[in-house]
């Protein structure tokens, strides 16, 4: 793989739900060992994005490539082997809460055969320290924590088979100012340290400046925008800095009005 | 006359969607049988679906066969001393209770509970994101949630079957010696005279689909549940629905079918 190939590219991806065209023409290229924050309005086909990504909805319309290598229409087999790379922290954590917080984290490892099951509470431990959670949290059952535990949990759990590519959403919605700078940290460690792809979606301006090296805005099924996340707010693009800076008035505010 | 022919055009879309998604269903089994025999298995997720089934129904299902049973007995004795055959209470007994209503009674209580946990179990993760996620987690949903329980239900109620068998006729027997003045050993010796191998297992061939069709429709409505709790809730109501009237209606296919000679 050539250097300037990229991680993943998104090419004319396109996806309606019955009449409602969510992702009108998706054209993204994501670099490899980088941090992507992509920005948008809520309902604007963020997480529908990443889902595409994973295989897990099938797009109308468009090209995925990760590698290089065209993924949107892979057999069974070769779709399980690719996903074996990636993570994914679901916007609602997504646990499964038939098992102990401690199955939910190993869950891939132990999937994948790569750790005993008794070795599997040590790493779990280890992971959930990571994200700030104390190792008793293992024994819990997912219904016994709180919400921003449970996002936690899902870090974790999206990290701990340390994947090529980690998708994030909205990693640090319900968390208290702390522990979001915290988990910015982790993610960007996880960037650092394992080398990895990351993809986040973020309302959270200061965040997305933090754990990003690129941002991309989304906006009516299209991405207007892409630069670097450290000029978000003011990087020239109206909508997007009006976006960035949480104003009422503006680009975006008028075609509300329409 | 519109207002008059919308019945029918309800039923034809009734029959149609009946068609389309009996195809589906079908795939959908076939795919989860598929998994059963490629690795990895899911041995304790089966004995854990295994378990739920056979043992959390024992109660009600031991409790729907000795009153059965007990009613057998009395029903067919009042019927049959019109004819002074009252002699064959006992065989009219376990006959009905092997070939018919041990697995049919016991399909519908497992219905009830089975499908609609399974409906709502699976329902729930589909609305959670949970079946995403395991895809996510090198795990195949299929392979993991439905394989598992279809397994489960095919080999758990022919089980329950055999229990209800027993205590049907035991019920039967109970109203015969205490009620109806036949002696025990005679009751019994009537009982087992004309009882054959292929009564019995005919009801537990029955027990074993009845017990296959409720997991796969439970399975099926929670997979495909959609729009939050509502979704799940309906999800839960149509996989007894389902499950029931197949039931019944399998029975009679099943019957036709085993006892055609
Ligand atoms: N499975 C689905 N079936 C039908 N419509 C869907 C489905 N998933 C998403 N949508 C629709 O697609 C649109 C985009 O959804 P998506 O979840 O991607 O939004 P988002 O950008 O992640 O928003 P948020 O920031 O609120 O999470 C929404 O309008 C939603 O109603
Ligand atoms: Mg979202």
């Amino acid at each position: 793989m050539s250097q300037d190939t990229p991680k993943i590219r998104l090419k004319g991806l396109r996806k309606a739900f019955g009449p409602k065209q969510v992702l009108d023409g998706v054209d993204l290229d994501i670099r490899a060992g980088h941090s992507m924050v992509i920005l948008g309005g809520s309902g604007s086909g963020k997480s529908v994005t990443l889902k595409c990504i994973l295989g897990l909805i099938p797009p109308d319309e468009g090209l995925i490539e990760i590698d290089g290598r065209d993924v949107s229409r892979l057999s069974r087999a070769e779709r399980e082997a690719v996903n074996d790379r990636i993570g994914m922290l679901f916007q609602n954590g997504a646990l499964f809460d038939s098992l102990p917080v401690w199955e939910n984290v190993c869950f891939k490892l132990l999937a994948q055969r790569r750790i005993s099951r008794a070795k599997a509470r040590d790493k779990a431990a280890e992971v959930l320290a990571q994200v700030g959670l104390a190792s008793s949290v293992g024994d819990l059952s997912p219904a016994e924590l709180s919400g921003g535990m449970q996002k936690r949990v899902g870090l974790a759990r999206a990290i701990a088979a340390e994947p090529d590519i980690i998708f994030f959403d909205e990693p640090t919605t319900g968390l208290d100012p702390i522990m979001g700078a915290v988990i910015d940290g982790l993610i960007v460690d996880c960037v650092k340290r394992l080398g990895a792809t990351a993809v986040s979606i973020t309302h959270d301006m200061a965040s997305a400046r933090r754990i990003g090296d690129d941002a991309a805005m989304i906006h009516r099924g299209q991405i207007i925008w892409r630069g670097a996340a450290a000029s978000l707010g003011e990087t020239g693009n109206a909508m997007v800095d009006q976006f960035a800076r949480g104003e009422r008035e503006g680009p975006i505010q008028m075609e509300l009005r329409k | 006359m519109d207002r008059i022919l919308d019945p029918v055009a309800a039923i034809g879309r009734a029959v149609i969607a009946l068609l389309r998604g009996t195809g589906a269903i079908a795939l959908f089994a076939a795919e989860a049988i598929s998994h059963l025999v490629r690795p990895p298995f899911y041995g304790r997720l089966f004995l854990k679906a295994f378990i739920e089934i056979a043992w959390f129904s024992l109660p009600v299902v031991a409790l729907t066969a000795v009153f059965t049973g007990m009613v057998l007995a009395l029903q067919s004795y009042t019927g049959f001393a019109r004819f002074n055959a009252e002699g064959a209470v006992a065989n009219v007994v376990v006959l009905s209770i092997t070939r018919e209503l041990g697995p049919v009674l016991a399909g519908l209580m497992v219905a009830g509970r089975i499908g609609a946990a399974f409906a709502a179990e699976i329902g729930t993760m589909r609305v959670t994101d949970q079946i995403d996620a395991l895809s996510t987690l090198s795990t195949n949903p299929m392979k993991y949630l439905v394989a598992p329980r279809l397994l489960a239900g095919t080999l758990a109620l022919p089980l329950l079957v055999i229990v209800a068998d027993t205590l049907g006729v035991m019920g039967g027997w109970l109203i015969g010696t205490q009620q109806l003045g036949f002696g025990s050993g005679a009751y019994l010796k009537a009982t087992f005279d004309f009882l054959q191998v292929a009564d019995v297992v005919s009801g537990l061939i029955k027990a074993a689909v009845f017990g296959f069709v409720i997991a796969l429709m439970g399975c099926w409505s929670g997979y495909h549940s959609g729009g939050g709790a509502q979704g799940v809730g309906r999800a839960t109501t149509s996989a007894v629905v389902a499950s029931s009237i197949l039931i019944l209606a399998l029975d009679y296919v099943l019957t036709a079918v085993l006892f055609s000679r």
